[in-house]
């Protein structure tokens, strides 16, 4: 087990540091980023003296070693718009993102897992049909169309829900304020459902599908036969014997699954206004502010490899034929 | 019976695949014939018929705007018509590009193995690890706008799932006798991989592509709403979204409804395509489903 983690963890640090050099060959593939730091109507000692000073005069090599330097002591750069640490700006908004994402993320599992399970049931059934046809049409529809449909239906036509703003909830539970936290559980959830509802649907249709297919498998198997003739009811064969081998591949893809969901926020976020990350990468697009743009990066896919790292690991203990070594 | 036959008495059993051919097949023709098949220039603006209600005329009655027009009086049916273009190209291209990269790299991977396969599958492993749409914005944000940076992007977004395909299936296939015999008659490994292998591990790969055009036509979508994708004055369903989002609050429900009513048909259509191509070639796969 120590053996495989550490391979793990090692595979885990080249590919960030991979990430690494991806990202900062983004900024200079534009040119000399030296324009991004000074106003159009710099003069040339102007430019020459940044340049200078923020090391862009430096050989590619030397100025990836600063980089990466700076990164191991969480310096990614400066924020072009809000003339502070990168990181910290990034950092500030990740409760918001992290709420919503963790917020669809039960929304699609809480959905999927039962209407995949029904699926395989009824297979070849009505229902089957029904399920796998929606599941069809979540796959297909944009989710920032569905954002905007629910705007327009749910928050402005029939005014159940608000179309905009949040109320924090991980902000103060990382503050220490439970009671706050606890407070504010009740106030934040209508802001909460249609923003996350867009995000999960897409992972949702995928999901069902392949719980669907995954329990069809494990319906199949000779274990569920002898199950079922033992004379144990139906919920027990499902969930003590089919479901908890069904749901070994389904644990693969959820960590994938979260990492697609993060990425979602971008559009969702900007459509519902949520303060998170993906709103702020949205306007650091707009303002061309690409040190921002890469510090989300950074923070999104090392987030994204920390959890895959996890998911294998929770995948082998809950795999008793997985060894690690 | 060939296999087009086969194909196509598959389909007449099949309805929704059927639908959804047709489908495309009118979406194409709308994106061949653009100029031939809109009522109007798309981007000719007209004030005095500003957000006109589809099948509302103008005001000498002379017009009608079977689906409205937006904020600058653009006609939407027309910049709808001229959208499949970017939609259907885009999605074409790009998976093309991808596609034949992906396949590229997994067969020189699975066939020689090695440090060449060590390398390549090392990149694709970083690849995974960005969230794939972060990465469009990133490269996007600092190359600019532009069909050809959008299909660049969006393209080399998708090399990793057709070489991992490719390379899986190619080391199945490496060991087989066909590919003996051939390197018995001395035939070179250029040869073999063309001639021999591609042609035996094609069929997984066309049904992953159906399912990518219509994951890339989504993608394409969502970076034309961010303003990342084609540029403003060419007509795309992303960007017309990406507009309609101003006179959303006033209630201009057809500026929203129609293009995203446009993507989510063309995607449904490949997604539909996609899985009867994978009961159709590979039947193994759909006796789960």
């Amino acid at each position: 087990m120590l053996g495989y983690l550490t391979r793990r963890l090692l595979q885990c640090g080249l590919v960030i540091l991979g990430v690494t050099v991806i990202t900062f060959c983004a900024l200079h593939m534009g040119g000399d980023p030296t324009y991004l730091y000074v106003s159009e109507r710099a003069s040339e000692e102007e430019i020459v003296a940044t340049r200078a000073k923020l090391g862009f005069d430096q050989p590619l090599p030397v100025q990836y070693g600063r980089f990466l330097s700076g990164l191991l002591q969480g310096d990614l750069g400066t924020s072009l718009t809000y003339h502070t640490p990168a990181l910290g700006v990034v950092l500030q908004r990740f409760p918001a993102t992290l709420e919503l994402t963790l917020c669809a993320m039960l929304m699609a599992i809480s959905i999927a897992v039962p209407a995949g399970v029904l699926a395989a049931f009824h297979r070849g059934r009505p229902l089957d049909g029904g399920i796998m046809l929606v599941a069809m049409f979540g796959q297909s529809i944009p989710s920032f169309w569905l954002g905007i449909m629910l705007i327009l239906t749910v928050g402005l036509g029939l005014r159940w829900l608000p179309i905009s703003g949040r109320v924090p909830l991980l902000d103060p539970l990382f503050a220490g304020q439970f009671m706050t936290a606890l407070d504010n559980f009740p106030k934040a959830i209508p802001y909460l459902l249609m923003p996350s509802m867009t995000i999960a649907l897409f992972s949702l249709a995928r999901t069902a599908r392949l719980v669907r297919s995954s329990m069809l498998e494990v319906l199949s198997q000779d274990y569920v036969r002898t199950a079922r003739s033992k004379g144990l009811s139906e919920f027990r064969v499902v969930v003590h014997h089919a479901l908890r081998n069904a749901w070994l591949p389904v644990i693969t893809m959820l960590g994938l699954e979260f990492g697609f969901l993060l990425s979602g926020v971008v559009v969702v976020e900007t459509i519902f206004s949520w303060p998170g990350v993906g709103r702020l990468v949205f306007n650091a697009i707009n303002h061309r502010d690409i040190p921002l743009v890469q510090a989300a990066v950074i923070v999104f896919s090392v987030m994204f490899v920390g959890l895959n790292l996890a998911v294998d690991v929770i995948y082998a203990r809950l795999d008793p034929r997985i060894r690690l070594t | 019976m060939t296999p087009l036959r086969h194909a196509l008495t598959s389909l007449r059993r099949a309805k929704w695949p059927m639908l959804a051919i047709l489908l495309l097949l009118v979406i194409g023709f709308a994106a061949l014939f653009g100029p031939e098949v809109a009522p109007r220039d798309p981007n000719r603006q007209d004030i005095i018929a500003r957000l006109k209600q589809p099948m509302q005329t103008d005001r000498r009655g002379t017009t009608v705007f079977l689906l409205g027009t937006d904020g600058l009086g653009r006609d939407v049916l027309s910049r709808l018509v001229y959208g499949a273009r970017v939609s259907l190209a885009v999605g074409l291209v790009a998976v093309l590009v991808g596609g034949s990269l992906g396949i590229f790299l997994g067969m020189i991977a699975g066939y020689f193995g090695g440090w060449a396969d060590d390398l390549i599958m090392t990149l694709a492993d970083i690849q995974l690890a960005f969230p794939f749409i972060l990465l469009a914005i990133m490269f996007l944000v600092v190359l600019g706008p532009g069909v050809v940076n959008l299909i660049l992007v969006l393209g080399i977004g998708q090399w990793v799932t057709y070489a991992r395909i490719a390379r899986g299936q190619t080391i199945l296939q490496r060991e087989k006798e066909y590919v003996e015999a051939a390197k018995a008659l001395g035939q070179g490994d250029a040869g073999i991989l063309l001639t021999a292998i591609l042609p035996n591990i094609l069929a997984p790969l066309i049904i992953i592509a159906s399912f990518n055009i219509a994951s890339v036509i989504l993608a394409e979508a969502a970076l034309s709403f961010l303003g990342l994708g084609v540029p403003p004055t060419v007509p795309s369903w992303g960007g017309m979204l990406a507009e309609s989002r101003d006179t959303l609050l006033s209630g201009r429900w057809w500026l929203a409804v129609f293009p995203g009513t446009a993507i989510m048909l063309t995607v449904l259509s490949f997604n539909i395509l996609g899985d009867w191509l994978r009961d159709f070639l590979d039947p193994r796969l759909s006796a789960m489903g």
